[in-house]
Formats: structure tokens, C-alpha cells, sequence
């Protein structure tokens, strides 16, 4: 199934929560979400018969400014079809839910959207940092970070 | 041995204290500086916390600061060990957004020293897992062959390990008068020292005893878990980017896609990942020989690097089929001649983190050989 296609079944299934589908050169073609409806929209994205994307290939946080934007990379093993799914939140109080329950997969890589850019997702079991130490401070691939002096008395 | 062994101690007669060790950041068996907290009851792995990081590099945030072509020599030093796949997607992903057609020779190249990559890092790879259970004449063997491949890929790039090879829309050298013949001198003693290890390693008795059945992954919780490569194909899951999604020209060689079997063991036990790894050494040296065959020796393999990188706006996300599974680079770009925003999809990354799920329950010493049959690099876990 094309982007365009999904789009349209979702769109009947979960309405306003699926904002829109966008189709232009030089982008591989997404769907927006509402953050809050990642959860559900995920799970059908998984279930249904016809989609089953039961592969999530990648998990990436992005900084666009305000906003940090989360964007999933989907395959479907069976139908070998991809898509990709974004959403985005306010960088004020930057909330997802995760989709760890759906793809285990998505541990790892929401840790690291976390320890990286500071999305925080609610429902993950073990949310702390992966790639740097426990007690960093700060989310070094936002555009705003400024990297500290010293840490625990070295250098950096 | 082909169940999963069981914890039916009798608890009331022992002293049933848990205990908590580290394995590593600093031992040969964990392969680089990963460090494993493990719960064990006796001998019996009830728990496996892996904290990663040791190496991080920050990649992702030096990438931001760098042109499209100096992130090259950055992309090597993720998987060290199979660095020509590695540039790959990458220059993958640019060629796709600023439309470069690939000659021809290049494309043919680029299998070649795609599959040579591959065969040393299956080497490695049944190497290193050999000698994490004990057997360490095989290791002897595969580095000795190993450095063949090394001199063929150091003749074309001029280094080792990390070649900086690849350029959009091209190479950096081209082929040199008696390629041809060392290639296949080299596929010939690959194949020679295969033979020779399936019957001293692989069908050992005492190696299959202490393989098979170990450390089962079955492939519904393999893809769930996001793995891919031997590890997913091991599992009898038949995914290979190469045939499901062909990039460059890998529609136009004949090979197959090894899985486990279960020949012997269970099928997703470290055995048969690991026999995975020596099949798949016989069909890269298939296409390789194919390639060789089909290559035209004319043409300038740096003709149609573009003198200027600089993408159009948007995002791409190219994946690969790595040695070690599937590696994938999604790029924002934002117009400039610097990403906005890279992400590297590692497959050691994703990999490693079904370790938990598929050590419990298992001896110790078993667990060090689950993290072999793994193949993971910490260049690439941490970035």
C-alpha cells in the first residue's frame, strides 16, 4: 500500500488524529499524527491485516526548532511495504507516548531519543540515558545545548 | 540440550541468594568496552542489564558540523571491521536525493568490495565466536585469510580498516591490472579454509555441544525485537535487503539466502546463526566471481563524483544490508552543504538489545557465547 492509501484508512478509522499525508519530491512520503494518538494509531499500524507493519526500523527524534518532532520508519516483513510516520510536540513539555509495548525494538531507540534530544515518553519502563553517562546533563543534539565546561572535575 | 534449560533447583535446601556481576567494560568476551550487569542464581543467568556508551563518539552531533563527503571517513569508524558496507547507504542515500547516476564499473566495484567486506567480517565473526568457546586454531586460520582481503581492499583504497572509499557517485581508486586474478585467488582460499573449518570447528562435537540449543531466538520476537542479518536469518526468517529491496545491482547476481535450518540444535540457536555466517561467506564469494565476470574494466570511476555536495531540502532514509544486519542512515537536510539532523541505524545497536530476552535462563559461560553469536561492534552501538 502507498502512504496515500494508508492515510485514507486511517483517517477513517482514527479521524482528526491523523493530520495529513504528505507526498513531495526529495521526501520520502509521511504521515503527520497527533502526539497523543501515537499509541493507538501504532498499534493498528502493527495489527491490521493489511498494513502489518511489524518491523520498525527506526525510531529518530529530530530538533525543528519549537518543536521536537519523533519520526518512526516502518516495514511490513509480509507485505514489504514502508512508511513513515511523524509527529511532533512542543519543546516546552515534550511528551510521546511510547511504543515500546508495540516494538521492543523501540526501547533502545526511545533511551536514546531521550538521552539525546530530551523527548520524554510516557509509558516506557526504563526511560534513562543510554549512549551517555547516567548523570549528564542536558540533551547534546538539540540546537540550543551548549556543552559544559567540566564534568566531575574534567575537562570536556 | 534442545529445550531450554530449566531453573528446578530446590530453593529451600540453598543458600538461594542472587548475585550481581560485571562482565566487562574491559574483557576480550564482550567484544569492545560493553559492560553487562548480570544477575545469576549459582551458575544460571536470571538477568541481564547491558549499559552501553563506553565508546560513544557523539557521531550524530560532529555530523551537523561537517559537508556530506567528510562525514565518509566518520561513517568507517562506526563498523570498523566491515567499513566499505558501511559507507554504502550513505552514499546510497545521497545519490538518490541529488540524482547521480552510478557508472556502470563503479557499480560492479562496489559489490566486490562490498562482498570482500563481508566475507572478513564472517571471519571475524566465526572467529571470534570460536574462541569464546574455546577453540582457537579457526581464529588462527580466518586472520591468517583475512589479511588477504585486507591487502586487496588496502590496493584499491590505501588503507586497512578504514577506507574512505566510497564516493557519491563513485570511488576513490580504481582497479588495478591483476585485481581480477587476486580476487579469485583469494575466493579460492576463503572457500579452502571454509572446508576446513566446518569440519574442525562447526561439526565438532564438543562445539555443537556447547551451541546448540543455546540462546534460542524465535523470529517472531527476533523482528519484534527489530533484528536483522544472520541473527534474524538464523531465526529461519529469509529477510535480506539485497533480494527484498535490491539496491544497486543485486538483481543481477544469482544467490541465496541462507537460514537456520536446524540441522543441528534448534532452529535461532547461536549454532545455527553462526552457520548462517558460513553459508552466507559461500555466497558472497558467488557473486563475487559473477561480478567479476560481468565487470567492464573501462571507464572512470570518478567521472560522476559531483564537484560540490550540497542536497535539496528534505529527508531520506536508505538502509543496507550490512554484515552485521540491516543499516539504515536517515538524513534531514535543510538546503546546505551540512545535514541538519543524521541518524545512524546500527544493526549491532538493535541487535544487542534482544540479549536479555534470549539469555535467561542459561549457564553463564552460555552467555558469553549468545553475545558472540551476536556479532556486534561497539564502534557502531555507541557512535
Amino acid at each position: 500500500m502507498t502512504a496515500q492509501e494508508i492515510f485514507e484508512k486511517l483517517r477513517t478509522e482514527a479521524g482528526d488524529a491523523v493530520i495529513e499525508c504528505v507526498v513531495q519530491p526529495s521526501y520520502d512520503p509521511f504521515i503527520r499524527i497527533a502526539p497523543q494518538a501515537v499509541f493507538d494509531i501504532c498499534h493498528s499500524l502493527r495489527d491490521d491485516e493489511l498494513l502489518a507493519f511489524d518491523y520498525l526500523m527506526s525510531l529518530s527524534a529530530t530538533d525543528l526548532g519549537d518543536d521536537l518532532g519523533v519520526v518512526y520508519h516502518l516495514y511490513s516483513t509480509k507485505w514489504k511495504h514502508k512508511l513513515v510516520v511523524k509527529t511532533q510536540v512542543p519543546k516546552d513539555n515534550p511528551v510521546v507516548p511510547s511504543v515500546e509495548r508495540i516494538w521492543r525494538s523501540a526501547d533502545w531507540h526511545e533511551r536514546e531519543a531521550f538521552d539525546l534530544l530530551g523527548v520524554r515518553f510516557d509509558g516506557h519502563h526504563n526511560l534513562i540515558r543510554i549512549l551517555l553517562p547516567y548523570d549528564w546533563e542536558g540533551h547534546p543534539l538539540r540546537k540550543d545545548y551548549r556543552t559544559p565546561e567540566t564534568y566531575h572535575g574534567m575537562k570536556v | 540440550m534442545s529445550e531450554k534449560k530449566k531453573i528446578d533447583i530446590e530453593y529451600s535446601q540453598l543458600d538461594s541468594e542472587r548475585m550481581r556481576i560485571n562482565v566487562g567494560p574491559q574483557h576480550p568476551s564482550t567484544h569492545g568496552v560493553l559492560r553487562l550487569e548480570v544477575e545469576v542464581d549459582g551458575e544460571i543467568v536470571t538477568d541481564v542489564v547491558p549499559h552501553l556508551g563506553y565508546l560513544h563518539r557523539s557521531f550524530e552531533k560532529h555530523c551537523e558540523y561537517m559537508t556530506y563527503p567528510q562525514i565518509i571517513p566518520y561513517i568507517d569508524r562506526m563498523d570498523y571491521i566491515s567499513a566499505m558496507n558501511n559507507e554504502w547507504p550513505y552514499v546510497m542515500a545521497l545519490e538518490k536525493m541529488l540524482d547521480v547516476k552510478v557508472p556502470e564499473k563503479v557499480e560492479y566495484l562496489r559489490v566486490i568490495v562490498a562482498e570482500l567486506n563481508r566475507i572478513a567480517n564472517h571471519q571475524i565473526a566465526v572467529a571470534t565466536f570460536g574462541l569464546d568457546a574455546g577453540a582457537f586454531t579457526p581464529f588462527l586460520f580466518y586472520f591468517r585469510d583475512r589479511e588477504y582481503i585486507i591487502w586487496i581492499l588496502e590496493k584499491l583504497s590505501g588503507a586497512r580498516l578504514l577506507y574512505n572509499y566510497f564516493r557519491v557517485g563513485g570511488v576513490a581508486g580504481d582497479v588495478y591490472p591483476t585485481f581480477k586474478e587476486e580476487c579469485h585467488d583469494v575466493i579460492a582460499k576463503v572457500r579452502k579454509t571454509n572446508a576446513e573449518v566446518m569440519n574442525l570447528l562447526i561439526h565438532n562435537n564438543i562445539f555443537i555441544k556447547r551451541t546448540a540449543g543455546v540462546g534460542i531466538l524465535t523470529p517472531d520476537v527476533a523482528i519484534n525485537y527489530g533484528c536483522s542479518g544472520p541473527v534474524l536469518r538464523g531465526s529461519g526468517m529469509a529477510h535480506d535487503l539485497r533480494r527484498d529491496e535490491p539496491y544497486s545491482i543485486y538483481d543481477r547476481f544469482d544467490f541465496d539466502i541462507p537460514v537456520g535450518k536446524g540441522e543441528v540444535g534448534v532452529v535461532g540457536d547461536c549454532w545455527n546463526r553462526n552457520m548462517v555466517r558460513m553459508h552466507e561467506m559461500e555466497q558472497s564469494c558467488r557473486i563475487i566471481e559473477q561480478a567479476l565476470e560481468q565487470m567492464p574494466m573501462e571507464g572512470d570511476v570518478t567521472a560522476a563524483i559531483p564537484k560540490r555536495i550540497k542536497l535539496p531540502k528534505g529527508e531520506i532514509y536508505s538502509r543496507a544490508e550490512n554484515p552485521k544486519g540491516e543499516l539504515g542512515f536517515y538524513i534531514v537536510s535543510n538546503g546546505t552543504d551540512k545535514p541538519e539532523r543524521l541518524k545512524a541505524r546500527g544493526p549491532s545497536f538493535v541487535n544487542l538489545s534482544v540479549i536479555p530476552e534470549i539469555s535467561k535462563g542459561y549457564m553463564f559461560a552460555d552467555l558469553i557465547l549468545i553475545l558472540g553469536s551476536i556479532d556486534i561492534v561497539l564502534g557502531e552501538v555507541d557512535r
